[in-house]
């Protein structure tokens, strides 16, 4: 296998463009118009707001199940980096691995049926061949036998799909987070929530628990059918477009949140937009929990009216404990005074999408 | 304490009759809620085995009738031991816990990693309310740790003990205090 990140040698759709260090991430105008913009009204709360996970309008980020953008490459290799520093990013319990040919199933048809330029699979029974031309992968490999492929089948895959990925198993009338691959995560751990169940892996998540959230969604999850995937949206903010905002590396990042000044809100504060997708697969009965983060700059939100006068009345009423828990309250007033300009108290329309 | 979901509820001993063994793991005054536990029930006892953390030329505990009695001296050769009679073990064994909180969050890690679930398992908690921490930076665990924050013993770092605990690890999550404002720690305070 050769696993090239030579950008000059990728279509130039893939942007050159890091998450890291000089942080040279942005979004193309394609890009910030295709942005899932997490509020569909003027102001937050938690709901279980989950939807099938139906294909929306052509080109949106939920066009196709699996969503790759220009971003693609680019993301791969700050995976690839993350996974160098901290093999425990990615972790698999032993009785997972039917669940990680699921998931390499799913990923790969997806992405093989829904963006034919880039990756092509071409199954002869159990004989598998995969091409990824933008990271310049040619694979043959044997399904069901991990021998055949340089990682585990999960890592395998996901060191080729964007998006952090967790597979939960499901027994006891409960959801287990028993795999996963997280290297773009909110400040959360894969090492430390690995083994545990869903309540107990949202147990730090303030508010949501009096409101029954949790015993909700759990319900409805431990239902879910094959073939009728769901999602939800998430979001938070992060200071410069840094993927992998981990627990682990919060004594790196966390300083991050001081350099905020009126000056550079636009450029380093970002909105961070979570689309969660959940698959129940046919082998294992596992469920996957997707979670694909997307990046947009103030600067970037503000050039679609309706978002720059939507998020800075949702940020400006957020309650201070969900300010807290998501890590806002250093930056949260600069933030708003720099949107304020944006925002003439005019009506906005329901619903995501730009008018 | 606090009342987070994933952290783990200990309770009272119950050894159960129709248990077929009964394995305990105790860490000194741990001993006593055991021979309480078991007192008056001679039946189980004979078919208990105790791995008990207690000085070298500690008597035996009274109280534990015909139970098979093996005193260490250190949590980590008991629970050395324990895993070895876990190993062992026969299906319908009960494994009880009692100790401080670090002996439970390690010792219930032990046997949950060994298969043991639900009513498999009773604990109770005697002792200091100490936690076991684990760093999140550089993964390093600590016992007995009594305050928050506190600088973590292997990398340094300020650590605030985070309301998050897992019982595969067997510890709550240590994380950075001061990376928003280094050097400047909220008030200590006691677990």
């Amino acid at each position: 296998m050769s696993l090239a990140f030579d950008l000059s040698r990728t279509p130039s759709f893939f942007r050159d463009e890091t998450f890291r260090g000089d942080f040279t991430f942005e979004n193309s105008p394609e890009s910030i118009r295709r942005f899932p913009f997490p509020f569909d009204r003027d102001q937050y709360m938690y709901a279980v707001n989950i939807e099938q996970h139906m294909p929306g309008p052509p080109k949106s980020a939920t066009a196709f199940p699996i969503d790759i953008d220009e971003h693609y490459v680019a993301e791969m290799a700050d995976r690839a980096k993350v996974l160098a520093e901290d093999p425990l990013r990615c972790q698999s319990l032993p009785h997972m691995i039917t669940a990680e040919w699921d998931l390499l199933e799913l990923l790969m048809t997806s992405m093989a049926r829904d963006y034919p330029q880039w990756f092509s699979l071409h199954r002869d029974g159990d004989r598998w061949h995969w091409v990824n031309r933008p990271l310049g992968i040619d694979q043959r490999f044997t399904f069901g036998d991990a021998a055949t492929l340089p990682y585990g089948p999960m890592e395998y895959v996901t060191r080729q799909c964007q998006g952090d990925f967790c597979l939960l198993d499901q027994r006891d009338d409960n959801l287990w987070l028993d795999a996963g691959i997280v290297t773009s995560q909110a400040d959360w751990s894969l090492d430390f929530d690995l083994g545990m169940n869903f309540i107990e892996w949202h147990g730090p998540v303030p508010r949501a628990h009096d409101m029954g959230i949790f015993e909700r969604a759990l319900k409805f999850l431990l239902n879910l059918q094959i073939g009728r995937p769901i999602r939800r949206l998430n979001w938070t903010m992060t200071i410069n477009p840094r993927l992998d905002t981990s627990p682990e590396n919060y004594h790196r990042w966390g300083i991050d949140r001081t350099t905020v000044t009126p000056e550079n809100v636009g450029d380093k504060v970002h909105l961070r937009v979570e689309l969660q997708a959940l698959w129940r697969l046919p082998r294992s009965n596992a469920i996957v929990f997707s979670i694909r983060c997307y990046l947009i700059k103030m600067r970037e939100l503000v050039t679609v009216p309706k978002w720059g006068r939507r998020f800075h009345r949702v940020l400006r009423d957020l309650p201070a404990d969900l300010a807290d828990y998501k890590g806002l309250t250093n930056y949260r007033a600069t933030t708003l005074e720099w949107l304020a300009p944006y925002d003439d108290g005019a009506p906005t329309s329901p619903g995501f999408f730009p008018d | 304490m606090s009342e987070i979901t994933s952290r783990p509820i200990w309770g009272k001993l119950d050894p159960a009759d129709q248990a077929s063994a009964h394995l305990v793991c105790a860490e000194g005054h741990g001993i006593e809620a055991v021979v309480a536990a078991f007192a008056g029930r001679d039946g189980l006892l004979s078919r208990a085995t105790v791995v008990h953390v207690a000085p070298v030329g500690a008597a035996r505990p009274a109280g534990l009738g015909g139970a098979a009695y093996h005193r260490h001296p250190s949590r980590a050769t008991a629970l050395t031991a324990f895993r070895a009679h876990l190993a062992r073990a026969k299906m319908g064994t009960q494994v009880h816990l009692a100790g401080s909180e670090a002996f439970l969050d390690e010792a219930s890690a032990v046997a949950v990693a060994c298969g043991i679930v639900g009513d498999g398992l009773t604990t109770e908690l005697s002792g200091p309310a100490t936690r076991r921490v684990q760093c999140v930076h550089c993964k390093g665990m600590m016992d007995e740790v009594a305050v928050t924050p506190f600088a973590c013993s292997h990398c340094g770092i300020n650590l605030t003990v985070r309301d998050h605990y897992s019982r595969r690890l067997g510890a709550f999550m240590g994380v950075c205090a001061d990376a928003e404002a280094p050097g400047v720690l909220p008030a200590a305070s006691r677990f």
